[in-house]
């Protein structure tokens, strides 16, 4: 049913790190392999080793450049994938039942037996979480591996999602947004943890942590390690400044 | 976004059929018989035709038949199930004037209305999304309906109907491309889109691709732009302000009437393309573009 649950009491979601992401696309890299070969249908490769290769991924890193009025710009990595909104219009558009918010954990997911590839869910997404994988035909999406988190036939340490569990800085975090006194939570109230897009409305799950701004040299400066010498080098450096 | 041509096929198409039907079924013109049946084929012919392109667009069509099951949330869905009712409705209707030479108004008038709501419901498919903010208008829904009425005021040989339904229309669209250009992208920007305005403006250093993608072919669409203002005006030429000239300055005979439609569906289609290739979506808004 692609009606929305009108609220779900966990909020499973990810904290993403602006200010740790070093763009090193391992998640991306970490997502793809686990999601190809476990739920639903491959994520496909088109041209992989030719001229133009292109394939559905689910997670992707873009880089920013934000440039304030005076001094140093910042680069920002930037990795996105699907924000698990509370007010999904990716689901609600569907016309077929694929799309659905789970009502127990608030994962939005696709149930590939029932999509017939439209793209309209695609479309309503402001993002671009979604991507219609053009070999299989059906719509693809993060799943915040839902087939690892729940999982006891992994050690207890890899039941994250791949993205959270392969990245070497420590920028992605897992975690129920639902819940105030989670890690998670506490870590976005600590830091300012924000939403994107706050305009369209989707109330998404998923929050970033602003990256720290940068210092200034003038701010930041070392003080001088050079005093006027007293007592004996005082003494010293007139002596020697005499010869 | 993406002009798919199987898409701007369907939605000109099937709405030229839908309104020539809702016409029909009001009794203009009042045709019996074979007369009727020429009508009414070219109605469904239409429609049909046009639903049938949509199917083309999909990537997975053997799970069509599940679009008709969401109809509490889903203005697409809406769509499947207004459009098989209508036409199943309209049949209704025809089987009396062909066959049997009876008008039933009552079935006429539901059926012409099933009709134009189906077409509404079409146009809500694209009025709902709020990441298109150009489609996402009150003007939607009435150029759609007026494309309808106005088209198949025209193929039901209805010259001054057709003609005023034009004119309005006319000006409506170009209200809704003034309009639209100045709602650009309704306040979605990199930095809101970043959340990194706080730091200053934002410009994009890397695409976290080399390629392309679905994402950028569907919904960051940019051929054809620059030639926007000369669609524009082959729309309103051709599209309205032709076909309502020849309809009211000129004796209608068939061949008005065919120079009429053939300048209208190519002023249409040229209108359609450039309703899909002007659209900017905020997503595109990632990638900087």
């Amino acid at each position: 049913m692609t009606t929305l649950p009108e609220s779900t009491e966990t909020k499973l979601g990810l904290v993403i790190d602006l200010d740790t992401c070093v763009g090193c696309h391992a998640c991306v890299v970490s997502c793809k392999e686990w999601n190809t070969s476990n739920y639903g249908a491959p994520l496909s490769d088109i041209d992989p080793y030719g001229a133009e290769p292109e394939g559905t991924f689910l997670n992707r890193v873009h880089s920013y450049e934000a440039m304030p009025e005076t001094g140093c710009s910042q680069t920002v990595h930037f990795p996105k994938s699907c924000l698990h909104c509370e007010d999904a219009p990716c689901v609600t558009v569907c016309p077929t039942g694929a799309s659905y918010k789970r009502e127990e954990d608030g994962i939005v997911l696709v149930n590939e037996a029932d999509c017939m590839g439209c793209g309209l869910c695609a479309w309503a997404c402001p993002y671009g979480a979604r991507e219609l994988d053009m070999l299989s035909g059906v719509m693809k999406k993060c799943t915040l591996c839902v087939d690892r988190i729940y999982n006891e036939n992994i050690p207890e340490e890899d039941r994250v999602p791949s993205c959270v569990r392969t990245c070497p800085a420590g920028a992605r975090h897992f975690g129920d947004l639902g819940d105030p006194e989670s890690d998670v939570s506490k870590l976005v109230a600590e830091r300012g943890g924000m939403d994107l897009m706050p305009e369209q409305g989707t109330k998404p799950v998923n929050k970033y942590l602003p990256p720290r701004l940068k210092d200034r040299p003038s701010e930041a400066a070392l003080e001088p390690r050079h005093e006027d010498p007293s007592g004996l080098f005082a003494w010293l450096d007139k002596a020697l400044e005499k010869i | 976004m993406h002009p798919a041509p199987s898409v701007i096929l369907f939605s000109t198409l099937s709405g030229l059929g839908f309104g020539l039907l809702a016409w029909l079924c009001l009794g203009l013109p009042p045709v019996t018989g074979q007369v009727a049946f020429v009508f009414f084929f070219i109605g469904y012919a239409l429609a049909v035709g046009g639903l049938l392109a949509s199917v083309l667009h999909l990537a997975n069509p053997k799970n069509a038949v599940k679009a008709f099951s969401q109809w509490r949330s889903s203005w697409l869905s809406r769509e499947g199930i207004s459009a098989i009712v209508a036409l199943l409705v309209v049949a209704v209707f025809a089987i009396g004037v062909i066959f049997f030479g009876v008008r039933l108004r009552a079935v006429g008038a539901v059926a012409a209305l099933l009709c134009l709501w189906t077409v509404f419901t079409t146009a809500m498919i694209y009025t709902q999304l709020k990441t298109v903010p150009r489609w996402n208008s009150w003007t939607t829904p009435p150029i759609f309906l007026l494309h309808a009425l106005g088209g198949g005021a025209l193929l039901a040989g209805q010259p001054r109907l057709a003609a005023i339904l034009l004119i309005v229309l006319g000006f409506l669209m170009a209200w809704a491309w003034i309009k639209g250009d100045e709602k650009g992208r309704a306040g979605s920007t990199m930095e809101s889109a970043t959340g990194l305005g706080a730091i200053g403006k934002v410009r994009q250093l890397e695409a976290p691709h080399t390629g392309e993608n679905y994402l950028l072919r569907e919904m960051a669409y940019r051929v054809g732009r620059k030639h926007a203002l000369k669609l524009r005006v082959i729309t309103l030429v051709l599209g309205y302000a032709l076909p309502a000239a020849l309809m009211l300055l000129v004796p209608v005979s068939h061949l008005t009437a065919v120079i009429a439609i053939a300048a209208h569906l190519a002023g249409v289609l040229a209108g359609r393309w450039l309703f899909f290739a002007e659209a900017e979506h905020v997503q595109a808004l990632y990638y900087g573009r």
